[in-house]
């Protein structure tokens, strides 16, 4: 009974103290609303650095484990973890998401409070995610996220909400129910087997997984990965994607970009690769293909982009498409790079996001076309401006090179994809993304001030110091990661591990597999 | 054999509303001005019934000559008729007063109707059955017509009494042919001779007419035309009633005769009923997307529900059962709360019944909007709500019992259920209205679906409390 056991939950569920005071502050004290939200996601973020700080590295197993029978017909325990990429990006969440308040403090003027509820309780639903070790918790928390995100996206979005909203909900809860459907079969089939009883724990499911026949395997397998490859989103299930991005405000946009997507590749990750490894290896070459076709074709798609919004929301189909070549090339590279991706991407895409909703609060316009010598009037929005490109594109000593080359690097050496054909062509990613970024930075930022632009004529002010708080506490992220990955990839060292050892032994045939894999059955229910 | 003391305390909540009823009656009689009175009196005998079930939740017995099995079933399904009884009555008052037709005579309806509810939960003979089904219906009747000036509540009168007719002819002559086979009516022997009899044609021709007269009741495809008319037509209030009590009790009787007395178990029955469940499923699902009358979206969508809760009988284990009973308590608590906002939104004129007058409620009545939102996300299934736990465990149950296919269907048409009950979401929430909601929500009425609000989400996040009162722990 210390504050070490109940750390993780505490994490989680503090954002709801913030919704009750919330609930009781009068809705036009804008100033107490947004502190009180500002500070309960800070209180969160300095309770992850707890989490931090405490995580032991070098201890392979899950940590900060907490086990409570929830609902005990059916063996629904709430019991939740984390290793060391769940850390990670419980960190980045815990992270991103006071600074996308910060960074928009006065973006949103309408309904404030509710707005803020929203942004907390989404919160709530996203550190729970990458902490549950149940599938029910697990799904209740990928579900109820929905819910925030929604109204996030429909009342305080752009010009097109609605239909973005809806089409938002649907296509995520498409991929969703029918994971359920498996979910509930794969607790189904752990009850078949001698002693066995329906649980959705994940840790006995582990354990139930390998004697899942291969054509059960890969149909769960496929409704697994259709819900996280909606969420990531893979070529061709991003179409939400754009819509989602470009209609939702700022602070969603950062938000959904920066952690959203990140549950899809954390799920494949956590539940794909584990749970189904043979039916993860027979349709590796599927994955990355349209890994692989997502990067180009992302990429493609940015470039020709009018809207800069729509273009950084392509760059993520793009830059997504690394992290789930990196997990399927199945080397301890891959998924390092795959997870340290992960969180580049929350950080500079997020950034990226930010950025653009500065410019746009100023002159109401994204389209490129309405912009140029944009630096000549904002010095110090055009400097975070173009770190953050090149931290986007990859550029060596930010954090970008340091994912993509670890990908790259994962995906010569894998024998798993047995060709260099899937690093060479996604390699070509690379370089696209350097032209959709500097060409879109070129349009914009430099140049003769446009003609007739939209802010031509009165003075466009350059970022304020709020918000240059925000965008300078991702830099340092930025340039820490790019300069000394090691911090962060010491954390999620364990992860990769198991995860490629595990793999090697299925194809090898050993037995038991799981010999060594960290989240052990639990004895007995406390 | 007589009838003594103790086959009373036994049935002590169906003795409980009996007796209000009938008080109610007198009452009426001698001061007929003074409905207050009955209102007072119709409450306080709801919760003392309720009360008394819990006290006397898992006491097993069989009373009345074998007739009634009391115990921790009946006591369950007692709860649930008479917290949608409980809510119905705070939601009525403010309507029939608006209405003008705030009279006794509704109360006492209301009454009767929930002991024939009663009845049928804590049946054990056929005859039982087919009383509490009778009282329960009658009751519904007259109530649907209660505004009897109008001429939608007297269409809506009119055809579900002749609809519900035919469709007690279909129970009768099913009891009869199993009594036929059985040569009894008594549950209890009926169970005992199953196996012998499910191949006789006789029976099995009487289990088919008895399910078409349950799916009658219970509004599954293709047994369901009545509904949207019935529901639309009739006064909100009664609508709620109708369309959760109602319904509750004929899942009840359908759980006590198919699945605890005839047990088919993969069989050609589970897989008819499980045709039966997804037929209500896409039929209601996809006609209540055309909807623009949010009472005949409401009438479509909760045929849509039969079927998820047919799901788990037509899945016949035990997964089934608890599933449809969790069910039913989270679809009695979101649909009553639906019915009521709708009623609470209603003004004299019939109007404000549109989807679209729903457009930006949120900003005119923000408390009623989020309660509305509640709802909707519940019915659709969405965590944390209790709506998400009942899906859960029926298609579990499907699962289980190698129907996956069903639970497919289900989960399916769970997503288009998603695309109607959000543009509620979508008109309160995301649209800018014209500001001329006059309602003004009365206090019974809100509590009334602030209850079951806040109730969903309890059951939603905590749902083991109903999960162990199904395993006979209260």
């Amino acid at each position: 009974m210390s504050f070490h056991d109940y750390a993780l939950t505490i994490t989680i569920f503090f954002p709801l103290l913030g919704v009750l005071v919330l609930f009781f502050t009068p809705k036009n004290s804008v100033r107490s609303i947004k502190l009180t939200g500002f500070v309960s996601t800070l209180i969160v973020f300095i309770l992850s650095l707890y989490l931090f700080f405490g995580f032991e590295s070098d201890n392979p197993s899950f940590q900060f484990q907490q086990q409570v029978t929830w609902i005990s017909g059916l063996n629904i325990g709430y019991t939740i973890g984390i290793d060391g990429m769940a850390l990670l990006l419980i960190v980045l969440t815990a992270f991103l998401t006071p600074l996308a308040l910060l960074g928009t403090w006065n973006s949103v003027e309408h309904r404030l409070k509710e707005y803020t509820m929203m942004v907390l309780l989404l919160e709530l639903g996203m550190v729970g995610v990458f902490a549950a070790l149940d599938l029910f918790l697990f799904y209740m928390f990928w579900e109820a996220m929905l819910i925030p995100m929604y109204f996030i996206i429909g009342i305080w979005g752009g010009q097109d909400r609605v239909y973005a909203a809806i089409k938002f909900f649907l296509y995520t809860l498409f991929g969703s129910l029918l994971m359920l459907v498996a979910i509930l079969a794969l607790g189904y089939f752990a009850s078949t087997l001698p002693e066995g009883e329906f649980t959705t724990n994940l840790a006995t499911l582990y354990a139930v997984a390998q004697h899942i026949p291969l054509n059960l395997q890969l149909w769960m397998f496929a409704a697994f990965a259709l819900s996280f490859a909606i969420k990531v989103p893979l070529f061709p299930l991003h179409t939400w994607l754009p819509d989602a991005h470009v209609q939702a405000p700022t602070a969603g946009s950062v938000i959904l970009a920066g952690v959203l997507l990140k549950m899809g590749t954390y799920g494949f990750l956590r539940f794909c690769l584990p749970l189904f490894p043979e039916a993860s290896l027979r349709l590796t070459p599927v994955l990355c293909v349209l890994a692989v076709v997502g990067i180009i074709y992302g990429a493609l798609v940015a470039m020709v982009q009018t809207d800069i919004k729509k273009l950084v929301a392509y760059s993520s189909v793009s830059h997504l498409g690394f992290v789930v070549l990196g997990i399927f090339a199945m080397t301890e590279e891959g998924i390092q790079g795959a997870i340290i991706q992960m969180v580049n991407h929350g950080l500079s895409t997020g950034a990226l996001f930010l950025l653009v909703g500065m410019i746009y609060d100023r002159t109401h316009t994204r389209t490129i076309s309405d912009f140029g010598g944009v630096a000549k009037l904002m010095p110090v929005y055009a400097t975070f401006f173009l770190v953050i490109s090149l931290s986007s594109i990859g550029l060596p000593g930010l954090n970008g090179f340091v994912g993509e080359f670890l990908v790259l690097l994962g995906a010569f050496k894998s024998a798993v994809l047995g060709t260099y054909a899937y690093a060479a062509i996604a390699g070509i990613g690379v370089i696209l993304s350097a032209v959709y970024l500097l060409w879109m930075y070129q349009r914009v930022m430099l140049g003769p001030v446009r003609e007739g632009a939209v802010y031509a004529g009165h003075k466009l002010s350059d970022i304020t110091k709020r918000e240059m708080v925000a965008l300078g506490f991702i830099v340092i992220f930025v340039v820490w990661i790019g300069v000394y990955p090691g911090t962060f990839l010491k954390k999620s060292a364990w992860t990769a591990k198991t995860v490629v050892t595990l793999m090697e032994n299925v194809q090898r045939g050993f037995q038991p597999r799981y010999a060594e894999w960290p989240l052990k059955v639990p004895n007995e229910n406390k | 054999m007589s009838i003594n003391i103790t086959d009373f305390v036994a049935s002590a909540p169906l003795m409980t509303v009996t007796l209000t009823g009938v008080i109610l009656i007198l009452v009426e009689a001698a001061r007929k001005s003074r409905v207050q009175v009955s209102f007072v009196l119709t409450l306080f005998g709801l919760l003392i019934a309720s009360v008394l079930a819990i006290v006397n939740y898992s006491n097993e017995q069989t009373v009345f000559f074998g007739m009634v099995r009391q115990g921790w079933y009946a006591n369950f399904l007692n709860l649930v008729f008479l917290a949608a009884a409980l809510l119905t009555v705070l939601l009525s008052k403010p309507y029939l007063e608006r209405a003008g037709v705030h009279r006794g005579e509704y109360y006492i309806l209301i009454l009767f109707a929930t002991v024939g509810m009663m009845l049928m939960a804590s049946a054990n003979d056929l005859i039982v059955v087919f009383l509490g089904i009778e009282l329960m219906s009658l009751c519904l009747y007259v109530l649907a017509g209660f505004l009897r000036t109008k001429e939608k509540s007297n269409e809506s009168a009119l055809k579900y009494f002749l609809l519900g007719a035919f469709a007690t002819g279909f129970l009768l002559y099913g009891i009869a042919l199993v009594y036929g086979a059985a040569g009894t009516t008594n549950l209890e022997i009926i169970e005992a001779q199953v196996p012998d009899l499910s191949s006789q044609w006789m029976f099995l021709v009487g289990v088919g007419l008895l399910l078409t007269a349950f799916a009658f009741k219970v509004a599954a495809v293709p047994f369901h035309m009545w509904a949207p008319d019935v529901y639309e037509g009739a006064p909100t209030t009664v609508t709620a009633f109708m369309s959760t009590g109602a319904k509750a009790a004929a899942f009840a009787t359908l759980i006590l005769v198919f699945h605890q007395v005839f047990r088919f178990t993969e069989s050609n029955v589970n897989d008819l009923i499980a045709v039966i469940a997804a037929a209500s499923m896409i039929v209601g699902n996809v006609l209540a997307i055309a909807q623009s009358n949010i009472k005949r979206m409401l009438a479509y969508s909760s045929i849509a529900h039969a079927g998820y809760m047919l799901s788990g009988i037509a899945a016949g284990n035990n997964e089934g059962q608890t599933g449809i009973l969790f069910y039913l308590v989270a679809y009695t608590l979101m649909n009553v709360g639906a019915f009521g906002i709708a009623g609470l939104m209603e003004n004299e004129e019939d109007k404000n019944l549109q989807l679209d007058d729903y457009t930006g409620l949120s900003q005119q009545k923000p408390f009623l909007a989020a309660l509305m939102a509640i709802f909707m996300f519940s019915l659709a299934g969405i965590p944390p709500f209790a709506g998400f736990f009942g899906k859960y465990y029926v298609f579990l149950s499907a699962v289980k019992a190698d129907m996956t296919w069903l639970a497919v269907v289900g989960v399916l048409t769970s997503l288009v259920s998603v695309y109607y009950y959000l543009r509620i979401v979508v008109l309160m929430y995301f649209k800018e209205g014209n500001g001329d909601v006059a309602a003004k929500p009365a206090f019974p009425a809100l509590i009334a679906v602030t209850c079951s609000a806040l109730l969903l989400l309890q059951f939603g996040i905590f749902p083991s409390v109903i999960v162990n009162a199904v395993q006979k722990i209260l």
